[in-house]
């Protein structure tokens, strides 16, 4: 597989705030990816520089092998669903207008496909935009998003607003298609839940810098929370790398990066609850684990 | 798939492997396409296609070239084997320990066992 998107030592800087610190990665040719982080985490910012519509302050970014910044071949290769996409509102353009716009903007697009999906969502061809409820105009990036099928599909935070059966719609129709015409989506997200089975990879910023950038699949059941008497707890962690430590009386809870099967089977032996944790709490844990390490530093 | 926790490729695989079990996927016969396994699980196709490549490597699956992946001859006599070797670690030791811990004996516990499953 080739690289679609390489991030190099990319920075922000809006005043003394660091929006974007150093960000590397890579992001391979067809794949489904998660941008994970917490709001404020530099995730909007780092789009926003993908699509070039904002300028980073030092790094550099390829996509497609080329510099994206007032390239048109790079720009008809991506679409950006944003969420919250402003529509122009002087002309109160319909459904159908911003249908036909996207028609005309993208290579790939395939009316057959948007018009099934605006049933699917039940949107209104001839609807202003502007009176769409919340989930409505995020349900309309989606069917752009989609039908646009252009080779580096972002969405911004697609599903806020949208109701559960929408979003379980937007997953399958999403899965469907990207198996006929596998292409590089990347998903922003706080909530990785749902959508965590859909990821193939994960990248977490936190405070503009990335903390976690893996397989999903290899996360899954790599870390684990402990749960026993703290003394036994403490006993057990203190060869692993602990992302989190709880305690109520004499009752402990750890969070480990990595346990093997076999400590894992001996802590058990010995008492102890051992569980793996979901992708959510992992993520969750290694934020944590982050914002307090930089907190320490900072004293 | 129901389990947030564990790698889903193992999941499915299992789920796959179960099915052949119980004869849902007959031997010498087509399973779904990885598109549609993925679809229906509403997992990445690349996880999908890991689940399967797996069970290929063990023999349980193989491909015909432009068709798609069957269900290989033997299959399932060589899952039960499988299954009964890990049968007494996954089933016997959490049941001995939970005995265990609420002051069952084991000949208490084979008695419990003999009763339910008459």
């Amino acid at each position: 597989m080739s690289k679609i998107i390489e991030v190099s030592n990319l920075s922000k800087n809006f005043g003394s705030l660091k929006a974007l610190d150093k960000v590397s990665f890579a992001i391979e040719q067809d794949g489904i990816y998660g941008l994970v982080g917490r709001n404020g985490a530099g995730k909007t910012t780092l789009l926003e520089i993908l699509t070039s519509q904002t300028i980073a302050s030092e790094g550099e970014v390829t996509i497609l092998g080329q510099h994206p910044f007032e390239n048109s071949y790079v720009m008809s290769n991506i679409a950006f669903i944003k969420e919250a996409q402003r529509y122009p509102d002087n002309i109160l353009p319909k459904v159908k207008d911003v249908l036909g716009a996207a028609a005309l903007i993208f290579e790939n697009w395939d009316q057959g496909f948007a018009d099934q999906l605006l049933a699917d969502f039940r949107l209104d061809l001839k609807r202003k935009v502007r009176k769409l409820s919340k989930g409505q105009t995020a349900a309309l990036g989606v069917v752009i998003g989609l039908a646009s099928r252009a080779p580096v599909t972002i969405f911004d935070e697609p599903y806020s607003g949208m109701d559960p059966v929408a979003r379980q719609l937007f997953y399958d129709r999403l899965l469907a298609d990207y198996a006929e015409n596998p292409r590089t989506i990347i998903f922003s997200t706080h909530l990785v839940d749902e959508a965590a089975d859909l990821l193939e990879h994960i990248i977490v910023l936190e405070s503009g810098r990335v903390i976690l950038d893996a397989a999903t699949e290899d996360l899954r059941g790599q870390a684990a929370v402990i749960e026993g008497p703290m003394a036994k707890v403490m006993g057990a962690i203190e060869k692993l790398e602990v992302l989190e430590l709880q305690e109520v009386g004499s009752f402990g809870r750890a969070f480990v990066n990595q346990i093997s099967q076999s400590q894992s089977s001996k802590f058990v032996s010995e008492g102890l609850n051992v569980q793996p944790i979901s992708l959510q709490q992992l993520i969750i844990s290694k934020t944590k684990q982050n914002s307090n390490l930089e907190m320490e530093s900072a004293k | 798939m129901e389990d947030a926790n564990r790698p889903i490729f193992l999941q499915l695989g299992e789920r796959l492997e179960n099915e052949i079990i119980s004869g849902q996927l007959a031997e010498d016969s087509a399973i779904p396409s990885i598109n549609e396994l993925a679809a229906f699980y509403r997992i990445n196709p690349a996880t999908a296609l890991k689940a399967v490549n797996l069970l290929v490597e063990n023999g349980i699956l193989y491909k015909k070239r432009g068709i798609g992946m069957f269900v290989a001859v033997g299959a399932r006599k060589q899952l039960i084997e499988m299954h009964q070797k890990t049968f007494a670690g996954e089933f016997i030791d959490p049941l001995l320990a939970e005995g265990k811990k609420i002051g069952l004996s084991v000949v208490e516990i084979i008695q419990m066992i003999e009763k339910r499953s008459n």
